[in-house]
C-alpha cells in the first residue's frame, strides 16, 4: 500500500516536472502609472494581465502608480534585473526610460504602449481607439436634442485629439448640426476635477458627456443633470445605469496573449502594433436599452465596414476648425498623420492648447 | 495603585534621542509589518524584501542615492525658509520654475560645451527658483500676505507655466505632438561620476548641505538667521535686518528648489517634460520636518525616505501589494517620529498613588 502511494507520487511529481518543462516559462512584467483600482486604463490592462496570468508556463506581476520618469526607469530595471523575460510598460511617458533599459538589457523583450520609438528588443503597441470613438459619436449624435456634445478631455495629445475628431465624425454621420465642446482638465485621473469638467460643460448646454478620462467622475455628473453619457477604458454603466449610453472599451487580454505566445515561440517581431476593432483590443461596450434599435443597426452596420476594412474614420474630405481641408476627398490619413493629428475638425468648439 | 505621569526633563537627551527615533521607526515597521500579516502577504519575509530593494544590492543603494538628490535639495531649501520660520510651501513651484530656466538655457545654446552650459544653466536655474521664492517674502513683507497661501497659489501657476511652455513653443516638433522638449545637447547634461550611475548632482548636495551647515553654525549671518527665527520680535529689537532676511531665506530657498529641478530635467530625464513633476516640493516639507531642520540629518532622512520608495517597489513587485502600501508606511513613520518628539522632551515617571 505504501509502495503503490509512493509510487504514485513519483509519478505525479514526473508529472508536474514535465508540465513546467513543456511550455517554455515566462515571467512578464506590467508598468501601471496609475493604481488598477483606477476602473479606467490601468484596471484595464491589469484585466488583459490577468489573462495571460492563466496562459500555461507564464507569471505575472505588475508595479502600479510608477510616475513617469526617473522612478519608472528603475522599475523596470528592477525587473530587468530579476530576468524577467517580458516587460509591458502602459503609458506615454514610459518611453524614454523604457529605451534606456532595453538597450542594457538586449535579451529581454520590451514592449511600450502609445509611443513611437523602438529598438531591436522594444516593439511598440496601441489600438485604434477612434474607430471606437467614431461609433460612440454615432449615438451621441443621434441621442442628443440641443445638438450639444460634450466632452472631458484629459490632454492636448495627438492619441485624445484623434479620438474627439473620430468621435466627432460619428456624431457629424448622423447629425450634421452638432457640435463638439471640449475642456480640458489636464488629469487623467482625478474623480473631482473631471466631474467638474463634466459640468462646465452641462452648463453650457451639452446633453451627452463623452470623456477622455480614467474615471467615472463625467458619468456621475451626466446622471445627476439626468442627461445621457458616454463612457470609457471599461464599460461605465454601472457608475451611472441611467446615464450610461455605450463605452469605447479597451480589450487588451488576447493582445497580450499574442505577443506572449509569440516571445514563447521566439516568433516575435519589433515593431509597431496597431491593431483595430478587427482584432477586438478596442470595442463598444453593450449599448443601453435607451438607445433606439435603428440607432443601434446603424452603429453595427458601421462597425462591421470598419472591420471588414471597406470604410476609414478619415476620409475625406475633412476640414480643420478654420475650414482648412486637411484630409483630401476621397483620401484616407495614413497612420502618420493619425500619430501625430494636433488640429480639430470643424465642429469641434475649443482649442488644442 | 500605580499611575503614569509625564514630566518635563530638565536637561536635553542628547545621543539618546538616537533610540528614541530607531525606536519610532522600529514601531512604524512592526505596525506595517501588522498590516501586510493582515492582508495575508508573509510579514518578515515582507520586510526582507523591502530592505534588500533599497539596500541589498549596490545599484539598489545607488538608486536610493539618486532618488535622494532632488528630496535632499528641496528639502534643504524649505528648511532654510522654516528656521526663520517663514513658512514656504512653495518649493513645488520653484523646482518647476528651476528647470524652466535650466532648460532655457540648454535649449538656447545646444552647441556650448558643458563646461560653458551648465554653470550658466545653474545661474538660470537658481535666478529664476530664486524669483519664486522672492515674490511671495515681498508680498507678505509688503502687504502682509500669507506667505503658506502665496507660495501654493504660485505652485499652480508655475506647473502652468512648465506646461505651456512644453505644449507650446518648447514643443519637440519631432515629439508627435507630445508634451516634452527636444533632448538636451550632451554639453548640457549633468554626467555621471566614473562608471557608476550616480550622477554629479549628489557631489551639489554634499557641498550645499555642508556650506547650509556651516553657514548656521559659524557665520554671523547665519547667527541672525537662527536668533530672528527663535523670536522675530526680540531679533527686531536687537536691530536685525528682519526683512533682508526674509527675503535671503526665501531666495535661497527658492533657489535651492531649483537646483533640484535642474538636477531633474538635466541628469535624469535630459529633457524638460510633464511628468517631471511629482511631488518633490511636498516631500521635501516632511523630509525637513523629521530631520528638525537640521542640514546633517536631512540628509539622512532624504535617503532613508527615497530607501523606503525604493523599497516599497521591490515589494510592490515580489509580493503585489498596493502602491498604496508604501504611502501608509510613510505616514506611520512620519506620525510615530512625530510622536517620539514628546518624548525627546518629556519623560515618563510611575507613581504610586494611595
Amino acid at each position: 500500500m505504501k509502495l503503490r502511494m509512493l509510487v504514485m507520487l513519483c509519478a505525479l511529481i514526473l508529472a508536474l516536472g514535465a508540465g513546467h518543462a513543456g511550455a517554455q516559462d515566462l515571467q512578464v512584467g506590467f508598468v501601471y502609472v496609475s493604481p488598477i483600482g483606477d476602473a479606467g486604463w490601468s484596471y484595464a490592462h491589469d484585466q488583459g494581465r490577468l489573462f495571460i496570468d492563466k496562459m500555461n508556463g507564464v507569471t505575472t506581476a505588475y508595479v502600479e502608480a510608477v510616475p513617469e520618469g526617473p522612478d519608472s526607469e528603475r522599475v523596470m530595471l528592477n525587473m530587468a534585473r530579476k530576468n524577467y523575460d517580458l516587460i509591458f510598460a502602459t503609458s506615454f511617458g514610459y518611453m524614454d526610460p523604457m529605451l534606456k533599459v532595453a538597450k542594457k538589457f538586449p535579451k529581454i523583450t520590451f514592449m511600450h504602449c502609445s509611443g513611437f520609438k523602438k529598438a531591436e528588443n522594444m516593439g511598440n503597441y496601441f489600438g485604434r481607439m477612434y474607430q471606437a470613438r467614431y461609433l460612440s459619436g454615432i449615438v451621441a449624435g443621434a441621442m442628443t436634442k440641443t445638438n450639444i456634445l460634450g466632452y472631458a478631455a484629459a490632454f492636448p495629445i495627438p492619441e485624445v485629439i484623434r479620438g474627439i475628431n473620430a468621435f466627432t465624425l460619428g456624431a457629424q454621420s448622423v447629425n450634421p448640426d452638432v457640435q463638439v465642446r471640449v475642456v480640458w482638465t489636464k488629469t487623467w485621473y482625478d474623480p473631482a476635477t473631471e466631474k467638474e469638467a463634466a459640468k462646465s460643460l452641462l452648463d453650457v448646454g451639452a446633453d451627452v458627456i463623452a470623456q477622455h478620462q480614467d474615471s467615472p467622475g463625467p458619468q456621475e455628473a451626466a446622471q445627476e443633470k439626468g442627461v445621457y453619457s458616454i463612457g470609457y477604458n471599461t464599460d461605465m454603466s454601472a457608475f451611472a445605469p441611467k446615464s450610461h449610453l455605450c463605452a469605447p472599451v479597451w480589450n487588451w487580454g488576447p493582445f497580450y496573449a499574442q505577443i506572449v505566445e509569440a516571445v514563447q515561440k521566439g516568433t516575435w517581431e519589433s515593431k509597431a502594433y496597431w491593431y483595430g476593432l478587427e482584432n477586438g483590443i478596442v470595442d463598444l461596450s453593450p449599448m443601453s436599452d435607451m438607445v433606439p434599435a435603428e440607432v443601434q443597426t446603424k452603429v453595427m452596420t458601421s462597425k462591421e465596414k470598419i472591420k471588414s476594412g471597406s470604410m476609414q474614420v478619415f476620409t475625406g474630405p475633412i476640414r480643420d476648425q478654420a475650414g482648412e481641408e486637411k484630409i483630401a476627398a476621397g483620401k484616407s490619413a495614413s497612420d502618420e498623420t493619425l500619430l501625430g493629428m494636433n488640429w480639430f475638425v470643424q465642429g469641434v468648439i475649443g482649442t488644442t492648447q | 495603585m500605580l499611575s503614569i505621569r509625564a514630566y518635563k526633563r530638565q536637561e536635553p537627551l542628547q545621543w539618546r534621542s538616537c533610540l528614541v527615533f530607531l525606536g519610532a521607526v522600529l514601531l512604524s515597521l512592526a505596525i506595517s509589518a501588522l498590516l501586510l500579516q493582515v492582508h495575508g502577504k508573509p510579514a518578515l519575509h515582507g520586510l526582507r524584501i523591502l530592505f534588500a530593494g533599497a539596500f541589498g544590492s549596490l545599484w539598489a543603494i545607488e538608486d536610493c542615492l539618486i532618488k535622494a538628490i532632488p528630496i535632499f535639495l528641496c528639502s534643504l531649501g524649505v528648511a532654510i525658509a522654516f528656521r526663520l520660520q517663514v513658512w514656504n510651501i512653495g518649493a513645488e513651484g520653484q523646482f518647476a520654475l528651476g528647470a524652466i530656466g535650466a532648460t532655457g538655457v540648454a535649449l538656447a545654446f545646444p552647441d556650448l560645451p558643458g563646461y560653458g552650459l551648465l554653470p550658466l544653466m545653474a545661474a538660470a536655474a537658481f535666478l529664476l527658483g530664486g524669483l519664486w521664492g522672492l515674490i511671495p517674502a515681498l508680498l507678505k513683507l509688503r502687504m502682509q500676505a500669507n506667505e503658506i497661501i502665496v507660495t501654493l497659489m504660485m505652485n499652480y501657476i508655475a506647473i502652468l507655466i512648465l506646461d505651456y511652455l512644453v505644449y507650446g513653443r518648447w514643443k519637440d516638433p519631432q515629439s508627435f505632438g507630445f508634451p516634452m522638449t527636444p533632448e538636451f545637447g550632451p554639453g548640457a547634461i549633468v554626467g555621471k561620476i566614473g562608471s557608476t550611475n550616480l550622477n554629479w548632482g549628489l557631489v551639489v548636495c554634499l557641498v550645499t548641505g555642508v556650506v547650509v551647515w556651516v553657514f548656521f553654525r559659524f557665520t554671523r549671518l547665519g547667527f541672525e538667521f537662527r536668533a530672528a527665527g527663535e523670536n522675530i520680535r526680540a531679533s527686531r529689537y536687537a536691530g536685525l535686518p528682519y526683512q533682508r532676511l526674509v527675503c535671503l531665506a526665501m531666495v535661497l530657498s527658492g533657489a535651492l528648489a531649483g537646483w533640484a529641478g535642474l538636477l531633474e530635467a538635466s541628469a535624469t530625464i535630459n529633457r524638460l517634460q510633464p511628468s517631471i513633476m511629482v511631488g518633490y516640493g511636498y516631500t521635501a516639507i516632511v523630509v525637513a520636518w523629521l530631520a528638525r531642520l537640521n542640514p546633517l540629518t536631512i540628509g539622512l532622512a532624504s535617503f532613508l525616505l527615497a530607501a523606503l520608495r525604493v523599497g516599497v517597489e521591490n515589494l510592490q513587485l515580489d509580493l503585489q501589494v498596493p502602491a498604496a502600501f508604501g504611502g501608509i508606511m510613510e505616514g506611520l513613520i512620519l506620525l510615530t517620529v512625530l510622536a517620539g518628539g514628546f518624548f525627546m522632551e518629556y519623560g515618563l515617571k510611575l507613581r504610586r498613588t494611595a
